[in-house]
């Protein structure tokens, strides 16, 4: 194929991505807003596994049990608990979960096809500019939750993260250029090493930031709701203590890969390209902002007072200093990095 | 983080409580011990860092003198009351401004005051043996229980062995009577990791600051056939930390005999810059042999422990100029900086010698000039159809007055523009080969040609070497404190009913654990071998705690 084939099929395959993507995030939707007609009872309250001693207020989680939508026994054991007939609507709601991953995993796909064909028609890795660092990170993000529904059950952050998706293209496409070589300042080993960790990292901190709202919301339900009065979507997600597990996992992988790319393969690469290795450019700025944020995350789980609530917000403030180095960045402020596509 | 240092947080709060209700002013030395252990509480680092990262912000918004000295120029002369202002705050230096500075001297002076003791800490803890286990299992965050057959020897040591193998440190207490307790911990490696990754952060801020301190950066521009020697009177511009001495200087000389630009010629990114590259020799110092360079970008030329960077280019038209008498007054390349993508660049020409006035030359050189209503641009960065638009000043240049002035601007106080009969500006415009006469006897001017120039970043900043092994380091180090857990399990067996009970219980010194799960694989192990069984339970409280 000529370089020109594969741009077109890479861009043809990104914009079939956005379209399954909006599909997915459909099919979440209807999923939630059926959920809330349901009456769900407390997923968590069902996996109480025969325990010992019975203490108020305690959220009982076993593992391989967290959040699941479809398990046939799960529903089985919440249907008599919570003695009710849900029959119908419980098969259209898992149904409607099912489709949402299947059209996620679709949509992967093409976003693969995507980024791949890109590199083929831009004759080098594809993550040279803005566009390219999107569409890469946001293969990133997906493939970060798919891992985690085959393996932690998280089809709850489907919505979340299919919604963030579609976004994400869309500003993607705001930023497009045609796919071409680098200027030399960015033709650099370090440099694909630079973007490819920061996008992993990127992608990582995305789901952590969803677990954290998750986290927020279930934690304050659980707070504030009396036991009779739980039902609708946030019922079936796992308890806050699971949630802040995922979250905390999720982050714990992110920050030593952006400690990384932002501190180590960034600084070598700007020593070669501009001969200084940090020069408090406002990318640079901002990148040290989100790695001091997020390390101010990782404080706060071990702070007295600071865990929970505290830290998942520490967490999101970090999220948006990275959306912030990201994208507003390039808009707004000048420097050197401004020229690498935007 | 540990129950330990929660509890001296609780202490510490309590303090400041009482501290603040009663106020009686505290003796100095005890004072200062209140004082360095709210410093060094685990709250204060987190505020501080949350601090630092608050107090970086402005400089990304607010032009800094040290990224770009000429934004801040512009700033100031867009913002005449808050300049001053800012200027007080440091605020077009934030990084080195002392507000920045204090609160990062106090973040390492909390890490250090943090470090020390918990190294201390934790080698006493590399020797300890595991923990007593608890009296009721059931407060635990994770415990479960079943009972067996199986005598409780036999248990205790099945699970030591079970734990051993999956390199646990084991105490085993056995109790004549049927009754016994494993005490078991591992993840030692958790802690050295932190402390390694903490020491580390301290040594990238240690080197950096050498770096800054004795380092230099600066930049000169060289045009094809030129050369440079590195001394502080050849630089564009220079800066240097406090510690720098100038005579330290790598005392090499380089000359520039060519440099090639390519760009794209068509398709959709026409004009984008592929390739630069200068080439020509060098000498190390003085008396050496000298050698042949090629500098691109993102591979500079290292020598004797300054390096040089390409990290600019552009065109210097060769030019020519003739006074009103006739007289060569002005002969050489004069380099012209781009000012877009398509290489516009702009530049002056100052004669201060010709007679019978001073002579100033502003304008532009096009690579591919084209006609776009009538003004002249430049289509493309190659130099295809290069030329020269350029207005002519006559009068004083003010270059007598002994103040420096960039070579990049006119001072046109003391001077007059040139105006053709007509009484518009005149406008030259010139293509390689062209003369001019200046209107008013003034002279002519030539464009010769066209030499390229590229402009090398030059610098040195030592301990390079140090902060990136320490951020290296750092990084081991906290992949270390992130993924090893360090994790504590009790198994205890009761003699019941004619039966052996066994409790198992979990307890992680730090929280993110799914310490059901653990427990639920440790009874699974435990009771692989043995098929009496019967009756057991797991459960789990609020694990993160
Ligand atoms: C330059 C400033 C600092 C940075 C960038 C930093 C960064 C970090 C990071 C990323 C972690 C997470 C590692 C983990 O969870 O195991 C951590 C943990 C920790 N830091 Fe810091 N830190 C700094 C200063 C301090 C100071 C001043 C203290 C002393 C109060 C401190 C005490 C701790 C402790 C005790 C932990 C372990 C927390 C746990 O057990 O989970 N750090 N630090």
């Amino acid at each position: 194929m000529s370089t020109e084939q594969w741009a077109t099929l890479s861009n043809n395959a990104v914009a079939a991505a956005t379209v399954v993507f909006g599909l997915a995030c459909i099919a979440h939707l209807i999923e939630w807003s059926i959920t809330r007609q349901v009456s769900g009872a407390d997923t968590s309250r069902a996996e109480t596994v025969g325990a010992e001693i019975a203490r108020p207020a305690r959220q009982a989680v076993s593992a391989g049990q967290v959040g699941a939508f479809d398990g046939g026994q799960d529903a089985q054991s919440r249907r008599e608990l919570a003695g009710e007939e849900l029959g119908a609507d419980e098969e259209r709601v898992a149904r409607f979960g099912r489709l949402g991953i299947a059209l996620t995993v679709l949509a992967a796909a093409c976003l693969l096809v995507g980024v791949v064909s890109r590199g083929f028609a831009a004759e080098r890795a594809p993550w040279g500019n803005m566009y390219e660092f999107a569409t890469l990170g946001l293969l990133v993000v997906v493939t970060i939750y798919l891992g985690l529904v085959r393996f932690m059950k998280a089809q709850w952050l489907g919505g979340i993260v299919t919604g963030f998706a579609v976004c994400m293209l869309g500003l993607a496409f705001l930023a497009y250029v045609p796919a071409g070589p680098l200027v030399p300042a960015l033709d650099s080993y370090w440099l694909l090493l630079h973007v490819s960790a920061a996008a992993t990292a990127g992608g990582a901190f995305t789901i952590g930031a969803g677990a954290s709202i998750f986290y927020l919301l279930k934690a304050k339900a659980e707070r504030e709701t009396p036991e009779d009065q739980r039902t609708g979507y946030l019922w079936r997600l796992p308890s806050s203590t699971a949630i802040d597990r995922l979250a905390y996992r999720v982050h714990a992988f992110a920050f030593p890969v952006w400690t990384f790319a932002a501190l180590i393969a960034g600084p070598i690469w700007a020593e070669h390209a501009w001969g200084r290795y940090w020069g408090w450019d406002p990318k640079e700025v901002w990148a040290f902002i989100t790695w001091v944020v997020y390390a101010g995350y990782l404080h706060a789980r071990a702070t007295a007072g600071w865990r929970g609530k505290g830290a998942a917000i520490i967490a999101l403030i970090g999220f948006a200093t990275f959306l912030f180095d990201f994208i507003g960045v390039n808009l707004i402020a000048s420097g050197q990095h401004t020229y690498s596509g935007l | 983080m540990t129950e330990l240092d929660q509890k001296s947080d609780g202490r510490d709060t309590a303090r400041t409580r009482d501290f603040a209700r009663t106020a009686p002013p505290l003796p100095p030395l005890q004072f200062a011990r209140w004082f360095w252990r709210q410093l060094t509480s685990m709250r204060t680092a987190l505020l501080l860092l949350l601090m630092l990262a608050l107090a970086a912000i402005p400089g990304s918004f607010i032009p800094q003198t040290k990224v770009d000295p000429a934004a801040v120029v512009r700033f100031g002369r867009a913002h005449e009351t808050l300049t001053p202002i800012f200027d007080r705050l440091g605020l077009f230096s934030v990084f080195s401004s002392a507000w920045f500075s204090a609160i990062y001297i106090l973040l390492m002076l909390s890490l250090v005051g943090c470090i020390v003791p918990r190294t201390f800490v934790y080698l006493r803890a590399l020797r300890a043996r595991p923990p007593k286990a608890p009296s009721r299992f059931d407060r635990l965050p994770a415990s479960a229980s079943y009972e067996t057959d199986e005598n409780s020897d036999a248990v205790l040591q099945r699970a030591a062995a079970v734990l051993r193998q999956k390199r646990w440190r084991v105490d085993v207490d056995a109790v004549a009577g049927g009754s016994g307790v494993v005490r078991a911990e591992k993840g030692y490696l958790r802690e050295a990791g932190n402390l390694t990754f903490h020491i580390a952060a301290v040594g990238v801020l240690v080197a950096v600051a050498i770096g800054s301190l004795w380092g230099y950066k600066g930049s000169v521009i060289v045009v094809e056939g030129e050369g440079f020697s590195n001394t502080l009177t050849q630089y564009d511009d220079f800066s240097a930390g406090g510690l720098f001495d100038a005579s330290a200087l790598t005392p090499f000389s380089l000359q520039l005999d060519r440099f090639d630009a390519r760009f794209e010629i068509d398709g959709p990114q026409q004009g984008q810059p592929r390739e630069f590259e200068a080439r020509g020799s060098y000498v190390p110092e003085p008396g050496a042999e000298s050698a042949p360079f090629d500098i691109q970008v993102n591979h500079p030329l290292d020598v004797g422990g300054s390096s040089v960077f390409l990290v600019g280019q552009g065109y210097a038209p060769v030019i020519t100029i003739r006074d009103g008498e006739g007289e060569l007054v002005f002969s050489g390349p004069v380099p012209f900086l781009p000012e877009d993508a398509s290489y516009t660049s702009s530049g002056v020409i100052k004669v201060p010698q010709s007679v019978p006035e001073e002579l100033g030359f502003e304008g532009f050189f096009l690579p591919t000039a084209v006609d776009v209503n009538g003004v002249p641009r430049s289509a493309h960065p190659a130099a295809a159809n290069p030329a020269l638009a350029l207005f002519v000043y006559a009068g004083d240049l003010g270059l007598g007055d002994g103040l420096p002035q960039s070579v990049f601007a006119l001072d046109k106080r003391g001077l007059t523009q040139v105006r053709g009969p007509d009484g518009n500006p005149v406008r030259l415009l010139l293509q390689p080969g062209d003369t001019a006469a200046i209107p008013g006897g003034l002279g002519t001017i030539s464009f010769d040609g066209v030499r390229q120039f590229a402009r090398f970043q030059i610098g040195h900043s030592p301990a390079k070497a140090i902060a990136l092994g320490a951020a290296v380091l750092g990084i081991a180090g906290l992949m270390a404190s992130l993924f090893i857990r360090p994790r504590r399990a009790w198994i205890r067996t009761r003699r019941r009913d004619g039966r052996t009970l066994v409790e198992v219980a979990r307890l992680d010194r730090v929280s993110g654990a799914d310490l059901g799960a653990d427990v639920e694989a440790l009874v699974r192990d435990l009771r692989a071998s043995s098929a009496t069984t019967e009756g057991s339970a797991t459960s789990e409280g609020k694990a993160d705690t």
